[in-house]
């Protein structure tokens, strides 16, 4: 299956032809060929310290920016991000108001969530005896799997994986080559947790995945998700903007360009 | 080996609202200082660009580590309690000026009912009207006496804020006039005009203009930015211990705070706490801070775990009702006190729902306390309802009316339709304390230094439920009036149990205050009856919980403490044997 293939990274190329040296990283961005490197520009692009004069080139590049970011820490299996785009952008289709889940970043946010602090659960209380046993456990004990011994990560892997099971076993095909309809119906299922997961509730784990595809259509976009803040705009919501004051008494609707944290904190 | 720390005149376990306030007095009084934070080092630079949802909504970076401590919880003494295991459910304060950092900055006085309860109850209804499992007191305080304190708390913090139309007595007006007003408000006001009731604004910490405190410390005037709740103040707008009460102990060169300092013990013979014991958690090093007095001042959960671990006072024990640490716990509760309500939606109505600032409102108190007849009703104490425009973030903020499935198509047109066209409005109940919800140390579980979780019960009484099914039917009344095409009602049921959620920081009990060491821990000046050269102050004093918010009534409790820990390290003794003057 072409899915055994190594993965590639943003320009085709197989992972081993990656070159991580500061020339090619350059290369690969654009900004080389954009003409626009100096030692400055490029020491400030690195430690993230983007000053006001090379704003220009990152928006010159924005989405060969993006992409560069978008390549999978957490997941190795290539099967099981396929089958968490296909089921986020479920949660939050493409339509005539905007992009779904998978243009607005979420699959790539949610990766690197889980990857992180969050995905290990590492600022959470971890001790046993854990309420393994959900049936006997208060129902009412924390959503999203909080008495479970399995961490955030793990959670995403073991519910993703059932998906795609529950799949095959109902359709004879993948979770992401499921029709819409089917999708929809499995999905149905684990919200409603009537699939069997072990370790945790299904509907648990499908609480998870709503939340985090909320967050990754609707961070600000220094997370990965929100790309080009879509997500905001569909929302008319304006992101980090300084001051209200202007607006506040005001009866009209203000329509205002969205500002990400980037812009705002300027530096 | 525990290292023994060279003697100071105090030392207090917590920087937020209640450590500040103490520090600042004591140091103006000429003391020195220090205070234990088990948080990290926070300046308001910290809070520079602090517009980020998922950092601090949903990831929580500024509560506390769940890691390190936490409690354990059970909605029935007959079951076992679990861990409170992530944030989602747990919002307490961390870091250098603990939850007042991050708090929203609603800022209610209590009523006079509220400290006089038991008395005022038994004069208009007769004692019958006390339910069998009520255990609710009167504080061994009056109004009039808290009063002067209330605007010692209200100047230091900048409150901005109009005149209750039928609000208790004030010695004064506020100190800034309320923030400015936006349609929503508007639209709340004349509903509830309409249908008899009397609106105002809610008072607040986000300053409405540029001011300056009785201390010498500026706040500045807020811009409704809308990330108030859950963040550090972006403009130093809305008061805080940072930009207040510990900077004004920083300028004497008395006081000291030491982070990463989680304190695990009071150290004392029985009679006199000699200090605290704590851990420095960077090394993991073990020291005894000695000092004159000793403030607890760590939130209701610590101050009450505290007293439990260091075996001080007498365990409540809910079974023969003796004991009185852990005592009385109450709280708002989130399926039942706060959070439920009436969402509208709007067709044809837009608002700038993503501006706002967290005390920025409307209430009426038409239900609040004993404000209503309750002769015919089968509850005591009220509800407040208000709409509140703290602004919506688009992370958390996905409201679809009830017929709209939780997600796909139909639920990405309705999330995105009614972000700017829906508005909730909530009861804030009271709620009153029960014979069997308490607190008392875990028998199981552990924190990261293997001393026992504070293990908490939380029984809902029938008239809490009651309470609550009132409040919520009014904001339907309210809403309709508002005028919206569409509401989602909560149902609140006859067999609502607690959720284990601890998310809004308004906890109270387990150390309560009274006239008598019979009845309670401490005084009212918040000084241990069987020990007194410790304080236990905040929200673990008060014997039950209003409808309000509580942080003012803390502030203030704040202060009188403060003036008996100098009355007492000058002339020792129980302080309030007798009463003292206000030094004005
Ligand atoms: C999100 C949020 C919004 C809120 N909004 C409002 C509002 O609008 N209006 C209102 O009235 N109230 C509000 N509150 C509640 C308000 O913040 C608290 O009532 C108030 O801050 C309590 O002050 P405190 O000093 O008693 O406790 P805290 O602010 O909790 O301070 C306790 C400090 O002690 C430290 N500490 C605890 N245990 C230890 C230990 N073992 N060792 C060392 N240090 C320790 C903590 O880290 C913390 O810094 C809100 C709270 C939250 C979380
Ligand atoms: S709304 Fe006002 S008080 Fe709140 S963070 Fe913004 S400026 Fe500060």
């Amino acid at each position: 299956m072409a899915d055994q293939q190594p993965p590639k990274d943003v320009n085709g190329k197989p992972q081993h032809e990656q070159d991580l040296g500061r020339r090619n990283f350059l290369k690969n961005t654009g900004l080389v060929a954009g003409g626009l490197v100096g030692g400055s520009i490029f020491g400030g692009l690195l430690t993230g310290g983007l000053d006001k004069k090379n704003d220009n080139i990152a928006k010159n590049d924005s989405n060969k920016g993006i992409e560069v970011t978008q390549a999978r820490q957490f997941f190795t299996r290539h099967q099981d991000f396929k089958v968490l785009n296909a089921a986020t952008e479920q949660i939050l289709p493409e339509d005539e108001l905007g992009p779904g889940a998978i243009k607005l970043g979420v699959p790539y946010y949610i990766d690197k969530q889980l990857a992180g602090r969050w995905g290990v659960n590492a600022y959470d209380y971890r001790q046993a005896p854990y309420a393994i046993d959900l049936k006997a456990a208060d129902q009412t004990a924390g959503p999203g799997g909080e008495q479970s011994i399995l961490d955030r990560g793990m959670i995403f892997l073991l519910g993703l994986r059932k998906m795609d099971e529950e799949s095959q076993k109902r359709f004879e095909v993948t979770f992401d080559k499921a029709t819409e309809e089917q999708q929809i119906e499995i999905m149905t299922d684990f919200e409603a947790n009537k699939v069997k997961m072990k370790g945790v509730k299904a509907s648990e784990y499908f609480i998870l995945l709503k939340q985090a595809t909320l967050e990754g259509a609707y961070c600000d976009p220094l997370y990965g998700g929100n790309i080009n803040m879509e997500g905001w705009k569909m929302k008319e919501f304006p992101g980090a903007v300084a001051s209200y004051a202007n607006y506040i008494e005001s009866d009209d609707f203000a329509k205002l360009d969205p500002v990400s944290l980037r812009d705002y904190q300027g530096h | 080996m525990v290292k023994q720390l060279k003697k100071v005149d105090a030392v207090i376990v917590g920087s937020g609202w209640v450590g500040g306030i103490a520090a600042a007095e004591l140091t103006k009084a000429g003391y020195n200082v220090v205070i234990l934070e088990r948080g990290k080092n926070k300046k308001h630079e910290d809070y520079i660009g602090t517009k980020d949802e998922l950092r601090y909504s949903k990831r929580y970076d500024l509560m506390q580590e769940l890691n390190k401590d936490t409690i354990t919880s059970r909605n029935s003494m007959s079951k076992e309690a679990i861990p409170v295991r992530n944030n989602m459910n747990a919002r307490l304060g961390n870091h250098t000026g603990g939850a007042g950092v991050h708090w929203n900055g609603i800022a209610f006085r209590w009523l006079p009912y509220d400290f006089e309860i038991y008395s005022k109850t038994v004069e208009r209804y007769g004692k019958d009207k006390i339910p069998k499992e009520s255990t609710m007191q009167d504080w061994g305080i009056t109004y009039d006496e808290l009063e002067p304190y209330y605007d010692q708390y209200e100047k230091t913090a900048a409150i901005s804020g109009e005149e209750n139309p039928i609000g208790p007595p004030r010695s004064d007006k506020y100190p800034n006039p309320p923030m400015k007003e936006t349609p929503n408000i508007r639209l709340f006001t004349k509903a509830t005009k309409a249908l008899g009731y009397h609106p105002y604004r809610i008072p607040s910490a986000n300053a409405s203009q540029t001011y300056t405190n009785p201390d010498g410390e500026t706040i500045n005037g807020c811009v409704y930015c809308a990330f108030c709740e859950e963040y550090g103040c972006d403009f130093g707008a809305k008061a805080d211990p940072i930009g207040t009460v510990l900077k004004t102990a920083h300028k004497t060169g008395k006081m000291e705070i030491r982070n990463d300092a989680f304190v695990n013990r009071v150290s004392h013979d029985g009679k006199k706490a000699n200090g605290l014991i704590y851990t420095d958690t960077t090394t993991g090093e073990e020291f005894e801070q000695l000092a004159d007095i000793v403030v607890l001042a760590g939130f209701v959960f610590t101050n009450t775990k505290l007293l439990l671990h260091s075996k001080i006072g007498q365990p409540y024990d809910p079974k023969t009702g003796q004991g009185i640490i852990g005592k009385n716990f109450t709280g708002h509760f989130n399926n039942l006190s706060t959070y439920i309500g009436a969402r509208g939606f709007f067709e044809d109505k837009k608002f700038n729902n993503f501006m706002g600032a967290g005390g920025m409102g409307a209430t009426i108190d038409d239900f609040s306390g004993d404000n209503e007849d309750h002769t015919n009703l089968d509850f005591l104490h009220g509800y407040e309802v208000h709409y509140s425009q703290l602004g919506s973030r688009p992370i958390a903020n996905n409201a679809v009316p009830y017929d709209t499935p939780g997600w796909g198509k139909e639920f990405k047109k309705n999330s995105i339709k009614y972000y700017n066209r829906n508005l909730f409005i909530t009861p804030q109940s009271g709620f009153l304390p029960n014979k069997n919800t308490y607190m008392d140390l875990d028998p199981i579980y552990k924190d990261a230094l293997g001393n026992p979780l504070l293990r908490v019960t939380v029984e809902y009484a029938k008239q809490d439920i009651a309470r609550a099914k009132a409040g919520v039917a009014r904001c339907e009344e309210i809403m309709k009036e508002m005028g919206a095409d569409k509401m989602n009602v909560d149902v609140v049921k006859d067999d609502t149990v607690f959720d284990h959620k601890f998310y809004t920081d308004h906890f109270f009990g387990g150390a309560i205050m009274g006239a008598s060491p019979k009845n309670s821990a401490v005084n009212t000046y918040s000084q241990m009856w069987d020990m007194e050269n410790l304080f236990v102050v905040g929200g673990s004093s008060f014997p039950h919980n209003s409808n309000y918010n509580p942080t003012v009534t803390i502030g203030a409790f704040a202060y009188r403490a403060a003036e008996g820990m100098i009355k007492f390290l000058k002339e020792g003794g129980n302080v309030a044997v007798k009463p003292l003057e206000k030094n004005a």
